[in-house]
């Protein structure tokens, strides 16, 4: 089956600025595709060229099979969109700007009303308030309500958390989780790790315009190194092994990254000087995010 | 210890007012300067154009005669005390300064006060060292030095056009004290409601009521409710009588309601929290309408009230400007200088359709503003990301745009309608043919129509093409037809200039002669500039 998004090598400037730079991404068919970055690297550029907003100066990019600049409206009819930052008409009530949205999207698009109620009570939302009344959060949830009220086969969501209190981020994840389930497509941009790692089949990481690494969680932890901290009995030497990287010892405490194919090497070392204790374990996202945002080289595991 | 109020303020309510206040007059050093410069000059331009135009003191008697005569003109204008230059130019432009000062003061207050805090910078701002009640006081005293100015000014611009001093001073003071009335009218609206849109309302229906109120009491014949002036602070201007035995208790009144309202405005901010007015934000509509389904009705949606407030405006503006016309002639009948001048204006026939034509050009030049306001809401529904959300569904980015142009479109023929009818009824049923005039003037109406258009059109261009100079450009636009028509032919501009304007080539009505030509010339330019902006919007980016 053919990717609901295709972007190949994907350019687009503003001026002199380089917002993407040759960007891949991949989103396959009921997936929920995390599309991970720091502010400023492209994620919103991006979504706005997947949506015919922005015009791409060079690369592909495909969606739901068809030309996102040339067939935007037909396209967007199986789609719902939450921006980054929700603006909202301030005379109009939040459930007045749900049901526009879902009339907008077209003829047949209407949304379910036992759907969007049970939306609207679990993210304790009141639709007859007007849009200035309302906190970012809550403008927020009429955005989202209005895409998970949708039918639409595929969600793009720009950050959709930030503003949201914890008790209704929750609240999206169960919507996510159910969305995953029901077979819908999902892109979530954010640069919210933990959101990312609860929520994600795959991840995308981008920095300036360049996707940085992409695939499962657990693949993208078989790219990476081992984090090794160990307490032994006595001194060993692990100076010049191949594949270990950032040592550092200190008496008979070592710490170090492994490479995967080192791994066995360097534990056969240590428990010939005997282990006391040992912690081996994958890099967190948010260390790898670290590794691919400081502009030094590899800072996960080092001593502060 | 921490010392936590700053030194120099009694009341730590108002910690802070004066680094807000100089933050007010920095981010509004344009405006109030143009607005404090519009009010000077057109004040002391027209007791200069008084002097020059009623050099005789018949002259001025005459024209004092049949001003002050006339119920309509008296609703505009007021009464006229004596027929000195002074007593001409309270007559003529006393209210009108003072509506402009009470515009000025109103935006000004409610700017710095409730927009700041609708729009959540007082948060910010009142997150430091600032105290609760700094920005109402920070508003109120920028709006004081407004008014200020604007007497300080008038008091030194007055002399040097001829007035004698002490009337000059009086006049002064009465403009500026009807700006700082308006300004603590303004100050209490900005408590009340949680919308600085509304609040603005609230002022803005205060000032229509002091208008129409004082145009009853002046209108009112000497059995009639003319007592109802003094309920009205625009009145107060000419109740100073200022170049007629200047009475200076009447500035107390003013000055009172300032010092009422400043009072009110500030127990009450103390007893509300930040963000909430005192009237309830009414629960809307849980669901939308039928009508709230497509780009269209949302457009109609956005822009429907605001339409209703210039329909009211032009509806009432009108009637009383048609009203008027009757006797129009004898006005300036009196004077040669200025017969010639509204007669090359208007056109070529008699002096009343040289007028009635002169407010037609006027409610399409007014019309061509509102076309230019609606249109560019596109622009700011893009830079307020209110278009990404809607171009994000199945709505084309030429629909959306056509909705907003229908809207406008729409509503500029509802406003020329409003003025041919209006001023057809007010001119009629004073002249006894209602029905014919009504006929006549909403052709007149609909005449300046395409010239309407063609002006908004350059709005959609830019938009489509430069959307950056979208704004400045298409008010740059209106600027230039209005400077044109208003002032071209008295300053003798050449014709290559004056054909630049639209309305240059619409049809002279009631009295002209009309040939479609030009008028089909200026449909079309106006279809040529919309295409073309639409076919940029296609190809450009959104945002």
């Amino acid at each position: 089956m053919s990717d609901v998004i295709e972007v190949r090598a994907l350019r687009k400037s503003f001026g002199r600025t380089r917002a993407l730079d040759g960007l891949d991404l991949g989103v396959r068919a009921g997936e929920v595709h995390a599309f991970l970055g720091p502010n400023g690297a492209g994620k919103t550029t991006t979504i706005r060229i997947l949506l015919g907003l922005l015009r791409k100066d060079g690369g592909e990019a495909r969606l739901l099979g068809g030309d996102p600049w040339q067939h935007a409206t037909r396209l967007h009819a199986r789609l719902a969109y939450v921006p980054g930052d929700v603006t909202l008409w301030p005379g109009l009530t939040g459930g007045e700007i749900i049901d526009l949205m879902a009339r907008l999207r077209g003829p047949g698009s209407a949304i379910d009303p036992k759907r969007r109620q049970a939306l609207m009570e679990r993210f304790a939302l009141d639709p007859t308030k007007k849009a200035r009344a309302y906190s970012k959060g809550n403008r927020q949830k009429v955005a989202l309500i209005a895409a998970l009220a949708s039918d639409a086969e595929l969600l793009l969501l720009d950050e959709p958390t930030a503003g949201l209190d914890p008790l209704m981020e929750a609240a999206f994840r169960e919507c996510v989780n159910d969305e995953r389930h029901g077979g819908r497509t999902v892109l979530l941009s954010s640069h919210i790790l933990s959101e990312a790692e609860a929520l994600s089949d795959r991840v995308t990481i981008i920095r300036d315009g360049r996707a940085v690494e992409t695939g499962t969680l657990a693949e993208m932890r078989h790219l990476t190194r081992n984090l090794v901290d160990a307490e032994l009995a006595g001194p060993v030497s692990l100076d010049g092994v191949p594949g270990v990287h950032d040592l550092v010892v200190q008496g008979t405490h070592v710490r170090c990254e492994v490479d995967h194919a080192a791994l066995n090497d360097v534990l056969g070392r240590l428990t010939a000087a005997r282990v006391l204790s040992l912690t081996c374990r994958p890099p967190t996202l948010e260390e790898l995010f670290l590794r691919h945002y400081s502009s030094e080289r590899p800072v996960a595991g080092a001593p502060r | 210890m921490t010392v936590l109020a700053r030194p120099g303020w009694a009341a730590p309510g108002l910690t802070g007012t004066g680094d807000l206040t100089r933050l007010a007059l920095r981010r509004d050093r344009i405006g109030l300067a143009a607005g404090v410069y519009v009010i000077v000059v057109a004040v002391a331009g027209t007791a200069y154009a008084f002097k020059r135009l009623y050099p005789t003191a018949a002259g001025r008697a005459a024209l004092a005669a049949t001003g002050g005569g006339n119920p309509a003109l008296r609703f505009l204008y007021g009464r006229i005390d004596g027929d000195s230059i002074g007593s001409l130019t309270t007559w003529r432009y006393g209210i009108w300064a003072g509506i402009f000062a009470a515009l000025m003061t109103i935006f000004v207050v409610i700017r710095h006060t409730r927009t700041d805090e609708e729009a959540g910078r007082l948060e910010l701002v009142g997150s430091a060292v600032v105290g609760r009640q700094a920005a109402l006081a920070a508003g109120l005293l920028t709006a004081a030095a407004a008014s200020v100015g604007v007497s300080v000014l008038l008091c030194v611009a007055l002399p040097l056009a001829g007035l004698p001093a002490a009337g000059s001073a009086a006049l002064a003071l009465a403009i500026g004290c009807c700006g700082l009335a308006f300004a603590g009218i303004a100050a209490v609206a900005a408590q009340l409601t949680s919308g600085a849109r509304s609040a603005r309302g609230i002022a803005l229906g205060a000032l229509g009521v002091a208008f129409v109120l004082r145009g009853v009491g002046d209108s009112a014949g000497a059995s009639g409710p003319s007592w109802l002036s003094w309920a009205s602070p625009l009145a107060w201007i000419q109740l100073t009588r200022p170049f007629a035995g200047p009475r200076w208790w009447v500035l107390g009144l003013p000055l009172a309601v300032f010092a009422v309202g400043t009072a009110l405005a500030f127990v009450l901010a103390a007893r509300r929290d930040l963000g909430a007015g005192l009237l309830p934000d009414r629960p809307g509509r849980a669901t939308a309408s039928r009508l709230l389904s497509s780009p269209f009705g949302l457009a109609w949606r956005l822009e429907w009230a605001t339409l209703l407030g210039w329909v009211t405006g032009y509806v009432f503006t009108f009637a009383a400007c048609g009203a008027a016309a009757k006797g129009i002639g004898q006005l300036f009948g009196t004077s040669s200088a200025l017969q010639r001048e509204f007669t090359r204006l208007g056109g070529q026939a008699a002096i009343t359709n040289a007028y009635l034509a002169a407010l037609m050009l006027l409610a399409g030049l007014v019309a061509a503003a509102y076309a230019t306001a609606t249109v560019l809401r596109l622009r700011s529904e893009e830079t307020g990301e209110l278009a990404e959300p809607v171009l994000a569904t199945a709505t084309g980015r030429i629909r959306w745009a056509l909705s907003q142009i229908v809207v406008a479109v729409a509503g500029t023929v509802v406003l020329l309608a409003a003025a041919g009818v209006a001023t057809g009824l007010g001119y009629g049923l004073r002249v006894g043919s209602a029905g014919h005039q009504v006929a006549q003037l909403l052709g007149a109406a609909f005449a300046q129509l395409p010239a309407t258009l063609a002006v908004a059109a350059v709005a959609v261009l830019l938009f489509g093409l430069w959307p950056g100079a979208a704004v400045p450009g298409a008010w740059t636009a209106v600027g230039l037809a209005v400077a044109i028509e208003l002032f071209g032919q008295v300053l003798q501009l050449s014709h290559w200039i004056l054909d630049i304007s639209p309305f240059t080539h619409a049809p002279r009505l009631p009295g002209g002669t009309v040939t479609a030509g030009p008028l089909l010339w200026l449909c079309a330019v106006a279809l040529a500039l919309s295409a073309a902006g639409l076919a940029g919007l296609r190809r450009r980016d959104i945002g």
